[in-house]
Parts: C-alpha cells; structure tokens; sequence
C-alpha cells in the first residue's frame, strides 16, 4: 500500500509537545464551573461491620453540600462492569467492610480542603471481625471472607472452561506416567508472584456534569475504556448510551489500572445529579492503595518432569491467585489470561490449577501483562532449575521443546491456536548479539576472582490483540451494560474539506503513542502528510465504538480496523481524482499530498480539490456518494502471540546482597513495526516495570489487613538511574491474523524481564547453594539466602 | 493528601521570621519543603503557621570562612552536591547531599532542612555528625551554637526549639571524609537501609583524630564512637578497619522495617562503617 516511507519509520510522537510543555489536557486540567469536590471516607478496618454513620458534624461544617452513604445510592445497583463471579462491590460499603481503606461514605464540599475536613469529621462506629489476608489461610477456608461463601471463587482447570468453546486436547497426558519413569527428573518449587501497585504518575481523576434539562451526563474521567465506563453509567442511571458522554482525555499512565468501571465514577454522577453542580474527585497517592485495583499475588508451585537430556515430559503449575475482597472487570480473567500462555513457547504436556481466592485486601485485577507475566514466570523460574537440575545450558534445554516454525499455527496444550512463530531463531539472534559464550566465560572469570556474575535467560511467548470473536462469552464479555460482547476494533478516517485528514479510534491510549503510529498508516495509505492528520480518541460519543485500550490489543485490533478505513478512502478518493484528471481510477497514485496519474506527476490534484469535489456530490461521478470518510469494525480471526528473548547480567554483592544490574538485552518479535522508537518505548517502561517487580517491588499488607507501602517512600518505583540502558533489538515474524502484521508490544517487557532478573541471580549465587529466592530480590533477601546457602 | 487549613507568611527578613515564630502557637518553618509538605499532607503535621524563608536574602549562599565553610538555611541539596568548596572540604556532605532522594528533591530541597527534620535515616545528618559540624541557630533571643553531636535528639526530633531556625552550618577544614550506602532501590539509590559517613585526620601515617556517624541503623543518626576509637592511633589497616566496624552499632538500639530486619541492619553498619573507612583510608 505504501507511497510514502512513512510506516516503519522512526517518526518523533505528534502527541509529545503538548505533553513536555505542560500543555496536555487531563482530567484535573479541565474546570467546570461551580465545580464541587469530593472526599471519601474509608475504613480503618478490614473487616467490620458499620453499625452506624453520624455524619451531623460534618454537615454543619461551612462548605459542606452533601454526606452520601448507601442508603443513598442502593437504588443505582450495582456496578455492572463487574465479573459475576464472587462477592461484587456495592458503590458504597453497604453494611460491612471488606478492606481497609473501602469506601464507606462520600462528602462534598466546596474544594477538596473542606470535603477532606468533613470527612474527618463523619463518625463511623465499626464493630471489627476476624481478617483472611494471607492467601494459603484464605485458601484453606478456615474463615470466609463473605459470610457463607467460599474463599476459592471457581479455580481454571482448563477443560471446563473450554467446553463447547473450542476443541479440547486431552488433559495433560501422560505427566504423571512420566513422572514414575526412571530416566526423568522432577523438579518443583513453590514460587510467590507477589502484589504490587499498579502505579501510574497521574492517579485516577474523574469530573462529572450532570444536566438535568437535557437529561444527560457527561463524565471526564482518566480511563482505558471509556466507552465501557459510558455503558455502565447508562444502565446504572437508566439513561440511554448516547446521553452519556464520556471522555477520556490525556491519561498519564494505565498499567492496567484504569480498566475498571469504578464506583467513584458512578458516584461523583449521582452526586452531580442530585446537586445540579459539576463534582469532582481526584485520587490522592495514598487513596490509589485502597480505591484502584492492584495487581499479580499469587504463590504457586510449578513442577516440570523430563528426561536428562532435556525433554519436558509435563509441566504442572498449581497456584493461588488473590483476588481481593471483590470481582471487579477483570479480576478473575487475570488467572485466565495467564493459562492462555500456560505452555509458553513449548510443545509441552500442561496441566494447570488456578485458585481465584478472595482475602481482605483491595481488588486485583490486571497489571501490565496480567497473568501472562505470573505465567511466563513461573514457567522459565522451573525451566531455568530443570536446566540446572539436568546440567544443561539453559537456552539448549529451550530449543528442545519450542514449536518448531512449520508446525504454526499450533494448537497448544491449553487448547489455543498461536498463529506464528520462530523461537529458535529468535533466541539465536539474541545468543549471537550478545556473544554468549563470551558472556558466560566472563562470568565464569568474575567468579573465579570471588565476584557474583550471573546470567539470566528468558524466551517466552504471549497472547495480545484481543479479542477473537471464537472467544467472545470467555469471561470477557461487557454484554452487560450495552457493549459487544466481541473486543472489536474500530476506525474512522475522514478527509476534511481542506484536505486534512481526522482519524477516530475506539482506543483508549494512556502515553502508548496513538496519535503518532495511527497517523503513520493513515499517511502511508493516503500520501497525507503527517502534520495534516489529526487522531482522535477517548470520547464515547464522538469515538466509534471502541473497547479501549489494554492488553496490548490496540495496534492489531483498532490498527487494522484504521487501516482498511484508510483503504477504502483511498479507493473512493481514486474514483474521484480519476474523475478530476480524466483518468482510470487504476491509474491513479497517491503521494505528496495529492494524487497524480502513474506516469504523469504533472497530471495532479491536492487532496484538497479532491475532498472539495467529494463534498459537492454534483461534481461527483454518476453513483459515487457524497463524503469522503470510511467507517471499519475489525473482529480479528485470532489473537496474535508475540514472543522475545531477553538475557539479563547482574552482579551480587557478597557481603550486602545488593544486586546491580550491568547489562540487559531483549530481542522481541511483534510482527511488523510501524515505528519502531515507539516499539522501544514500550519496551523500556515494561522491562523496567518487570525489573522493578524482580528487585524491589512489593505492596505489603500487615496480618491486620494494613497496607504497609501506601507511599511512594514504601513503595520504590524504578528510576532511570536504576536501570543500564536496555539494549534492543527484534526478529519479524508477521502474523496472519490482520492486514498489518501486526502482534502488539505493550506488554511484552513486562512479560519477559522478572524471570530473566531472578533466573540471573539465582544463576550467580547458585554455586553456594541457592535455588531460589522469591520477589522482590530486596538486599536483604539475597543476602539471606547467601548466608543460608553457606550454612 | 490534603492538609488542614494553615496561614501561609513569607517574611523578607529573619528578624521579621523570627517574630512570627516566638509569636505563633504552633508555626514551622518551610524552607524547600520535601519533609513539611508531604507530613502536612498526610495530615500528620498540622501547623497553624507556615513560615517560608526563601525569599530572606543571604541564605541560599555557601562561603568559605577560612577555617570552614559556612551552608545557609536555603542552600538546595544539588547545590551542596556541586559545591566546590563543599567537595574540597566536606567530601562526605557533598556525597551525602549528592545521594539524597531524586534530582527533583535534590533541586528543592535544602541541607540545612533536612537536618533540622532529622530523619532517622537521612543522609546528610550522618555527615554533618563525622565533619564535626557546628548549627547556627537563631531566635529573637539572640543566636546559639549546637555541636552536630549535641544536635540530633531522637527520631525527627532535634536540639532546635520551636521559635529557632537553624541559619547556617558551619563545617570545619581539614581532614579526610566520605560518606557510603545502601539505598532501598539498591545501590545508593532512595532512602537508606544502612550508611555511614566517615571523617578522619591521617596526614602522619598514623590516624591522629577520627568521626564516624552511622544513619539507618537507629533511632536517629549517630556517632559510633566505639568504631572512631577502634582506629584513632593505628596506621588505619584493615585489621583496625575491620575492628571498628565490629564496633558499628555498640549501645545501640538497631532499628528493623521492611527493608532490614535487627539482624540485617546491624551487619550493614559493619560493613558500611569498613567500606568508608577503607574510601578515606586507602
């Protein structure tokens, strides 16, 4: 399709000015007039019940407006965007706390300062109960965490999940026959996946106007999915889809996060309503531990039984995933997502046990890579010691199992179908690159002189691009409240009058570079340049139906559906301009801005004559419509399943456990790249975040249900000072399951870079007889497990 | 994150600052505000007054007095971190300073702040405690002279009263220093687990006069005069090096959180009191 040079090319973000200026609008960036401001009150409890709410004292305070509990709001229901499974969230704690820092009752105010007084000032009388917060206790059932329901939500096995849904291998076959051969090995660890804080630099804001006399609301809130937040509105309001207009502006960070309908959102809508004001809140540092979801928690077994010379003969993964005190969007599709990638890159008998277990903690729901990052771990974390175990490198004992490249695509364990693949290949670019044999007989010098060098390896694949309409009712769906069931993607590209182009995408993007990649198509398709194409995104009522933006599904869903739009207005411009020149419509070529006839540059019309012809329908060709904009709604076939390799050199301090990361290597392979800075982009912040989550990440609850790490003090986020710069580099294997070729990158650093870390500095302390140190590697783990190494 | 309601003065005189402390129930003073802000907003400090000095000319300023330098209340960590003078004479406060939090911090926050807030693990107390630094305080009353040993009392809490401001340090010449961590995020990155600034007079050969402060460890940041004598009078080799550190946290109450537990903590000291010992002694 390209004229231009534009798709593939290192192109500098459009969306970047605004931003390193401070110009960029986000949700505290927009003022309403007469705007009130909200403060919640939360519990101290994890567990209580509320035996009353005296908020008289905070209503006599002077700028006070309103104290909402849920008597007030029971009537609205609950929040639809919820996974019906489990205990759901009431928008106000209804009766009892589940959690420490659950909302219990809203007060509004004149600004925040006055709201915050007044919440200090609402008097809840608890009556305390027993907590679950440590997930074997909770798993064991000893106590439940709602009353009479079990702990254990539902667990994924696989095969009652996949029923009617697709073909299902036979379960696991063969493990445990295995496992009694002689000639195998089994090698098995308990391994924690541990919670963490889904941490964007700009926390949840929402701002909400409601307007009785044209009885519609319009919500600005920092979300993915606006228009799953604008569906939810309606149903809970009862008010149609298209009286609801909610905007995502600038969203500084996802992660994640921000794919939830949250009570909040629901809440400052009802206030506005009942108030005839625009209400605001926006979530402090500290509420962001308590009022937005977190993620990762599980603590599994992983076992792998093979032969010693390197075949796996099953691989079993047996594990407990918290799921908070409440369901919400995602969180029991988290542990789902993770068995989608069960076997990783390897023709391997799977067998797997999810547990979903509530405790009374925050909700989890998904973080950067959700599930697939807890797989991907656990997997590589076992073949890394069956490698160790067998005395065999550990990228040889990979190459054993991949998928070889002409068996794709591959119907895995699990059941799913990934559509391409070159693993070995891949691993090889990376081994070549970083010359590892060099590598290790540098290590192995270090170590010789009494310095830790260690190598850590990880190869894994994993599942984007959602969703596949074959997997529309998996979970997933948002049929709920108005939306498809199917994760669609959808574009609207439309030349304007003067010649410029506007393109309207269903994402929802949070720093992802949207502006700039689905500007590249467009310019690519059209011959527009680049500065004359403005992208649109995140408003519910002028965006096509979109499913927003997460698990990495954006550029391979959305982007597709953008780039057949971009086709057909190519052709319709075509028609056009062939009208213009005189010429067949065959015959004509778009580049600089125009069209011109093949052969004849000087034979040319702008894209501005063509657009002015194509709204005055009288100058039209006979049957050619009005307009020049195409509409696309892309279902994807299959999800896309990229894979990478990333290698890691780190060196321990013997005496402190302090481990320094000198050098990090990745080699991905998303298919086709349509700017490859922004690819890097994505891969940056996700190794750091993975990184960060191998060293020195945690969210760490006390046996009270505290959340002990609710500041940025407590909770260390990775600085660039922390970090080598990452050295890039990609295999291209395009998958066939859209135009583009396109796989996804969003998560793919998180997703390959906790492992490679441990895997490294398991590989550097394994010769005093460590084996394994869980997450986050913080000094004094490590140092630990030197000292009990030694004993 | 939303602090209660406080009246905000910005003096352009010390004496005008003073005043309003003396006269003020419960005023702070706020000088780059990295400590104050965040204690405020978590509603943990409630000031009915906020004292802002930075518009008091002369305080922002670092000078070489002769026989020491002298830091103003509003000089920024960044600038202590940079400072020449800071770098020739007081190696450890400048690599103290230079280790402090993040660039953002650095650029905001002061010296003379954060050692009046005397954090139980900042980094710059620990230099000011092994450079044998002096606190100029003044109040209406007059202006005193505290000793960095006389100065830390216990945890965010110094020998200051409520109507003083520390105006400036005043560090000595002289000497050999350094200062060493373990910071949280690893490295001496972030808040630290352990650290230790070291001063030492070895001109002879021999070490005729040594400090050694650790900060991290305990209550508040101190002087670990056990490890100092361990190798005042030796010819500073390893084995008076690897004494004094086995002299780390002697009467000390050592502290445990997340990031350290007694155990831990106590074999960081060590080995941090040996690290910079072995930096200004090599």
């Amino acid at each position: 399709m390209s004229t231009t040079s534009v798709m593939g090319g290192i192109v500098r973000r459009k969306e970047d000015p605004a931003l390193i200026q401070g110009k960029g609008m986000f949700v505290d960036d927009i003022k309403r007039s007469r705007e009130l401001a909200v403060a919640f009150v939360r519990s101290p409890f994890a567990a209580a019940t509320i035996t009353s709410v005296d908020a008289s004292a905070a209503l006599e305070l002077a700028g006070v407006h309103a104290v909402y509990t849920a008597d007030d709001v029971r009537d609205l229901g609950l929040n639809p965007a919820q996974v019906a499974v489990g205990t759901l969230r009431p928008l106000l704690a209804d009766g009892a706390v589940h959690h420490v820092g659950e909302a219990v009752a809203m007060v509004v105010a004149d600004d925040r300062y006055v709201a915050q007084d007044a919440a200090d000032l609402v008097y809840v009388e608890y009556e305390p109960g027993d907590v679950v917060i440590d997930l074997k206790e909770a798993f064991a059932d000893t106590h439940q965490v709602h009353d009479g329901v079990s702990n254990t939500l539902l667990t994924w096995h696989g095969h009652a999940w996949w029923e009617g849904v697709v073909d299902l291998p036979d379960p696991s076959p063969g493990i445990q026959e295995a496992k009694e051969r002689d000639d195998t090995v089994v090698v098995s660890l308990e391994m924690v996946n541990q919670r963490l804080l889904p941490t964007a630099i700009e926390t949840r804001a929402v701002l909400a106007d409601w307007n009785s006399g044209y009885g519609s609301v319009e919500l600005w809130t920092s979300s993915q999915i606006p228009h799953a937040v604008a569906g939810a509105i309606g149903v809970m309001f009862g008010i149609p889809s298209n009286k609801v207009r909610v905007v995502a502006p600038e969203v500084g960070g996802g992660f994640g996060v921000k794919l939830n309908v949250y009570p909040d959102e629901a809440l400052v809508c009802f206030a506005s309503r009942e108030l005839g004001r625009p209400v605001r809140w926006t979530e402090t540092r500290r509420e962001a531990g308590f009022s937005s979801t977190q993620g990762r928690g599980w603590i599994g077994t992983a076992t792998i039984t093979g032969t010693r010379d390197g075949k796996i003969l099953g691989y079993e993964l047996d594990a407990i995933c918290d799921m908070g005190a409440y369901t919400q969007n995602l969180t029991v599709a988290v542990p789902l997502l993770g068995l989608f990638v069960a076997p990783g890159q390897y023709d391997i008998p799977t067998s797997y046990a999810l547990h979903c277990v509530v405790t009374n903690t925050p909700t989890t729901d998904a973080y950067r890579g959700a599930g697939r990052p807890e797989a991907a771990y656990y997997l590589d974390r076992i073949i890394d010691t069956y490698a160790r175990e067998i005395g065999m490198d550990p990228a040889d004992v990979r190459k054993v199992n991949y998928w070889k490249p002409d068996q794709f695509p591959v119907n895995t364990a699990v059941g799913m179908t990934m559509d391409t693949g070159d693993y070995e290949m891949n691993l090889d670019a990376l081994l070549d690159r970083v010359g590892y044999e060099d590598l290790k007989a540098r290590r192995d010098a270090a170590r010789a002189e009494g310095r830790l060098l260690g190598i850590g390896l990880s190869t894994y694949v994993e599942v984007c691009g959602f969703g596949p309409s074959a997997l529309a009712g998996l979970g997933f769906s948002w049929a709920g409240y108005g939306l498809p069931a199917a994760f669609n993607g959808s574009g609207v590209v439309r030349v304007q009058a003067d010649g410029t182009c506007t393109v309207t995408i269903g994402t929802g993007p949070s720093g992802q570079g949207h502006e700039t990649t689905w500007a590249q198509i467009v310019a690519d398709g059209l011959g527009i340049a680049m500065e004359n194409i403005e992208v649109r995104h995140g408003d519910s009522l002028d965006s096509p139906m979109g499913t927003g933006t997460f698990g990495s599904r954006s550029i391979a869903v959305d982007g597709t559906a953008t780039y057949e739009a971009t086709k057909r207005v190519r052709e319709k411009a075509a028609t056009i301009a062939g009208h213009l020149l005189e010429a067949a419509s065959e015959d004509i070529q778009f580049q600089d801005g125009g069209a011109h006839v093949a052969g004849s540059p000087d034979r040319s019309v702008s894209w501005a004559q063509i657009a002015e012809s194509a709204y005055q329908p009288h100058t039209l060709p006979e049957g050619v419509e009005g307009g020049l904009e195409s509409s696309v709604v892309f279902s994807p076939p299959n999800a896309t399943w990229p894979f990478g390799s990333h290698m890691a050199l780190v060196e321990v301090d013997p005496t402190t456990g302090d481990v320094d990361l000198l050098e990090y290597w990745a080699t991905d392979d998303c298919g086709n790249v349509i700017n490859p800075m922004i690819v890097d982009g994505q891969l940056h912040g996700g190794i750091a975040q993975g990184v960060a989550q191998a060293l020195f990440e945690e969210a760490i609850y006390d046996d009270a249900g505290n959340l002990l790490t609710t500041s940025l003090i407590d909770y260390p986020l990775p600085a660039a000072g922390n970090l080598p710069m990452f050295s890039l580099d990609r295999t291209v294997t395009p998958t066939d399951v859209n135009a583009l070729g396109v796989k996804g990158i969003g998560e793919a650093g998180t997703i390959g870079s906790a492992q490679t870390i441990v895997n490294a500095v398991v590989d550097a302390l394994s010769h005093l007889g460590v084996r394994h140190i869980d997450m986050p590697l913080r000094p004094q783990r490590v140092w630990q497990a030197i000292e009990d190494g030694r004993k | 994150m939303y602090p209660a309601k406080f009246d905000y003065v910005s003096p352009s005189t010390l004496e005008e600052a003073l005043s309003i402390l003396s006269a003020s129930e419960n005023a702070k003073v706020l000088s780059g505000g990295m400590s104050l802000i965040p204690l405020m907003k978590m509603r943990l400090v409630r000031p009915t007054t906020v004292v802002d000095i930075s518009r008091i000319p002369g305080l922002d300023e670092i000078t070489d007095e002769g026989d020491h330098i002298s830091i103003g209340a509003m000089v920024r960590h960044a600038d202590t971190a940079a400072s020449p003078l800071v770098i020739e004479h007081a190696a450890a406060l400048a690599q103290a300073a230079g280790a402090t939090a993040d660039i953002q911090v650095r650029n905001q926050g002061t010296t003379c702040g954060s050692i009046a807030h005397a954090d139980l693990a900042a980094d710059q107390p620990a230099a000011v405690l092994a450079l044998g630094a002096t606190m100029v305080v003044a109040s209406l009353a007059g202006t005193r002279e505290i000793a960095a040993a006389d100065f830390f009392v216990d945890t965010l809490t110094s020998a200051l009263t409520p109507e003083e401001i520390l105006v400036k340090i005043k560090v000595p010449k002289g000497g050999k220093s350094a200062y060493v961590k373990l910071g949280r995020r690893g490295g001496s990155s972030d808040y630290p687990i352990a650290a230790c600034a070291v001063w030492v007079d070895a001109s002879n050969g021999t070490v005729s006069d040594a400090r050694i402060a650790v900060t991290g460890v305990g209550s508040k940041p101190y002087l670990a005069a056990a490890s100092a004598q361990a190798v005042v009078g030796t010819d500073g080799s390893g084995d008076a090096i690897a004494e004094a550190a086995s002299h780390a946290t002697d009467d000390i109450v050592v502290l445990e959180d997340l990031y350290g537990s007694v155990a831990y903590r106590s074999h960081l000291a060590g080995v941090y009191v040996q690290r910079a010992l072995e930096e200004v002694l090599a």
